[in-house]
């Protein structure tokens, strides 16, 4: 066929691009709009209801002289950190190990994966009960004779925020395993038939091999752990509230607590904007990395 | 169109739900109390205002005021506005006054003579904004009262104590019997209102004031305010094996004889009352800790949002009416526990406390709460402060004492 008779390039899949309108309306109007709207009011000493009466910076500098931000920020930190490498590392371990042919594979399966099934509110609920040192882990080892055995992360400032990420890491792992199972069972037979013959021990195989082949899986599921990590809130909500004292507050928190408790719009949205511009941080030259740089075919 | 439609709907059905006289008017009411003596004193009002030929239609929001204010503030905002709705009185409804989404109710007021039964006065004034009455306070509900529990100080041995001093006293025996001397759930609004209730007691209303209304930052960095905080750093210590979040739980603490007394307002009577317990015999109250014998006069009050349609806006006067009726007072207030807001009701089946209560408002000692003086932005900076001071037994109240000298130098 000649190429000269082509369509210009705007008409090509008209019709794919005019089902796409209404989506990139939405994307632009509530997403950016609404996103360049709150960048807006953050600099403004909105109280209740939206003003616009600009006062500079002062929302950023009161944000990051209040020692309850500043918790948050290391809270975020620390369970981001716990949150992506054991969700991933239990993660793959489990995927790997069911991928073993074992029997009752799909039983396993469903065990593992049925916290998912749970909302982050009763998934803290649960947790809050279990590591209750009245009623929970430390009342049950403490029955059985070991009297001064002491566990109560909840109610300990200095560790409360490893108590939710084990809730976190309870409800989310199942997730990741299934996820990475999926990824596995991508993987060419052949190419383990290849290393068995070239006599590569099997832990070889899925470090050197095995893993990088499953570099798409592998981004997929950090997406969807990193914005799990920058969103936590309910979780907190339904354990501590941000307890003890202010030792577990999360900075989604801060947000909706000045926005809506303490009716300051100007707070919360500045608060809003910080978390959205860490966010653009990590994603962008990620982004540009995966996509701007080189078509892959 | 298709709203329209669906609106016609909702109305069909709603109306076939009224059994009221033909030509009622149904007014949507919004607030927040949803726990079993609440929703009963919230029948009675219902019950008073049905009898006016109108329909009360209720829209109750679980979760307390702090879940239940942003959906009211943003149906208001957002245009579509309930016929009336609860709010505390004092600053949280002031912007949407300033915005004028709010009925001026002075014309009702004056006709009616507000500021003759309205008890105490500054009831009334924290309903007006420049000069206008914007809203109908119902009931007066203070913080400053100790719960002790007999039985605990039976199990120790102890005699009961007169004021908060010989209970801080008592706290190393208490502790020695196993039993928890204060009581303070780990919701941040409970430490925060602990500290204040110390801060009218043991410093007086004049601290009080100069602190929270004045806003005299140098002075809340003063020897004054840190005796307050001394006697934070008491509750701090005596609080600190209470390992519970909710304030009814901390409540059940006391009623269980678990812990021997707890720091909370008159709202924590009905749960002593539904568990059966008696005043005086099972636990005593202790107003003003025992040694400022004050209430203040915080509370429950009805907003009434502007409205276009004609026959709701008649139905807002006869609400508004409907509620400082004196019968409608009693019968409210004696099921809520709190006091009622005109001094010419008689409240014969009133308990202890509660007497206790009347008694201090009938000698006028009264003061103005946190949510008259300060916005709910400091108030939420200041619950920040405290629930970390309490959780935090190493932080020092030098430290603290100077973070709440700021939070009051930029507080509005």
């Amino acid at each position: 066929m000649s190429n000269s008779e082509r369509p210009s390039k705007l008409f090509r899949n008209l019709n794919a691009k005019v089902a796409s309108i209404p989506m990139v309306l939405t994307a632009l109007v509530v997403f950016v709009g609404g996103t360049a709207w709150t960048v807006l009011y953050s600099f403004t000493n909105s109280k209740l209801l939206p003003r616009l009466n600009f006062v500079g910076l002062d929302q950023y500098h009161r944000l990051w002289s209040t020692s309850r931000w500043l918790v948050s920020i290391e809270n975020l930190l620390i369970y981001g950190a716990i949150s992506l490498v054991f969700s991933l590392v239990i993660g793959f371990l489990l995927a790997a190990l069911l991928d073993q042919k074992i029997r009752f594979e799909d039983t396993f399966r469903t065990i593992f994966l049925y916290p998912f099934a749970l909302s982050f509110i009763v998934t803290g609920l649960v947790w809050q009960w279990l590591l209750n040192p009245d009623f929970g882990v430390q009342r049950v080892v403490r029955d059985l004779g070991w009297t001064s055995f002491s566990f109560d992360p909840l109610y300990n400032s200095s560790i409360v925020i490893y108590g939710i990420s084990i809730a976190a890491l309870w409800q989310g792992t199942g997730l990741i395993m299934c996820l990475m199972l999926a990824g596995l069972r991508g993987i060419d037979e052949d190419i383990w038939k290849a290393a068995r013959v070239d006599g590569i021990p099997a832990w070889k195989t899925y470090l050197f091999i095995v893993i990088p082949m499953m570099r798409p899986v592998f981004i997929t599921t950090l997406v969807i752990i990193a914005a799990g990590i920058v969103k936590v809130y309910d979780l907190v909500v339904a354990q501590t509230s941000g307890g003890p004292g202010i030792a577990s507050e999360v900075p989604a928190k801060y947000v909706y607590d000045y926005m809506f408790f303490a009716q300051n719009l100007g707070q919360g949205f500045a608060a809003s904007t910080m978390m959205l511009l860490s966010v653009v941080i990590v994603i962008v030259p990620w982004a540009y990395l995966e996509f701007g740089g080189k078509k892959r075919g | 169109m298709r709203y329209k439609f669906l609106t016609a709907a909702f109305a069909a059905t709603v109306a076939l739900n009224v059994a009221g006289p033909a030509a009622a008017t149904d007014l949507e009411v919004t607030h927040w109390w949803t726990s079993g003596g609440e929703a009963a004193a919230v029948a009675e009002l219902a019950k008073a205002f049905d009898a006016t030929g109108n329909h009360w239609v209720d829209g109750a929001i679980a979760g307390s005021g702090g879940t239940a204010r942003p959906i009211m503030i943003s149906r208001i905002t957002g245009g579509d506005p309930m016929g009336a709705t609860q709010f505390n009185h004092g600053r949280q409804a002031e912007e949407l006054v300033q915005a004028g989404l709010m009925r001026d109710l002075t014309d009702i007021a004056t006709k009616d003579k507000w500021t003759e039964i309205v008890r105490p006065k500054s009831l009334l004034d924290s309903c007006t904004i420049d000069g206008k009455i914007y809203c109908v306070p119902v009931n007066i509900h203070s913080w400053q009262w100790l719960w002790l529990s007999n039985e605990a100080f039976q199990k120790a041995g102890l005699p009961l104590p007169k004021d908060w001093n010989e209970f801080v006293a008592d706290a190393p025996a208490l502790e020695k019997a196993g039993i928890i001397p204060l009581a303070v759930g780990g919701q941040a609004w409970q430490a925060s209102g602990a500290f204040d209730v110390l801060m009218a007691a043991v410093g007086g209303t004049d601290t009080f004031l100069k602190v929270y209304k004045d806003k005299d930052a140098a002075f809340a960095a003063g020897p004054e305010i840190a005796k307050v905080f001394k006697a934070a750093d008491d509750a701090r210590k005596m609080a600190k094996n209470t390992n519970v979040q909710d304030w009814n739980q901390a409540t059940n603490l006391v009623i269980t004889g678990k812990a021997a007394g707890q720091i909370m307002g008159d709202w924590a009577q009905g749960e002593f009352q539904v568990a059966g317990k008696t005043a005086g015999k099972d636990y005593t109250c202790l107003p003003g800790l025992g040694l400022n014998e004050v209430i203040a006069t915080g509370g429950d009050a009805f907003y009434f949002p502007l409205l276009k349609d004609e026959a709701k806006a008649k139905a807002q006067v006869v609400l508004a009416e409907t509620l400082l009726d004196p019968k409608t007072q009693v019968a409210f207030n004696l099921k809520k526990g709190s006091l009622p807001v005109r001094g010419d009701v008689d409240l014969n089946t009133a308990n202890d406390c509660m007497k206790k209560g009347l008694a201090i408002l009938a000698k006028g000692a009264v003061m103005p709460w946190t949510d008259q003086l300060l916005s709910q932005d400091s108030q939420k900076q200041k619950e920040d402060l405290f629930s970390e001071f309490f959780a935090k037994p190493d932080m020092t109240l030098e430290e603290a004492q100077k973070r709440f000298a700021e939070i009051i130098g930029s507080a509005d």
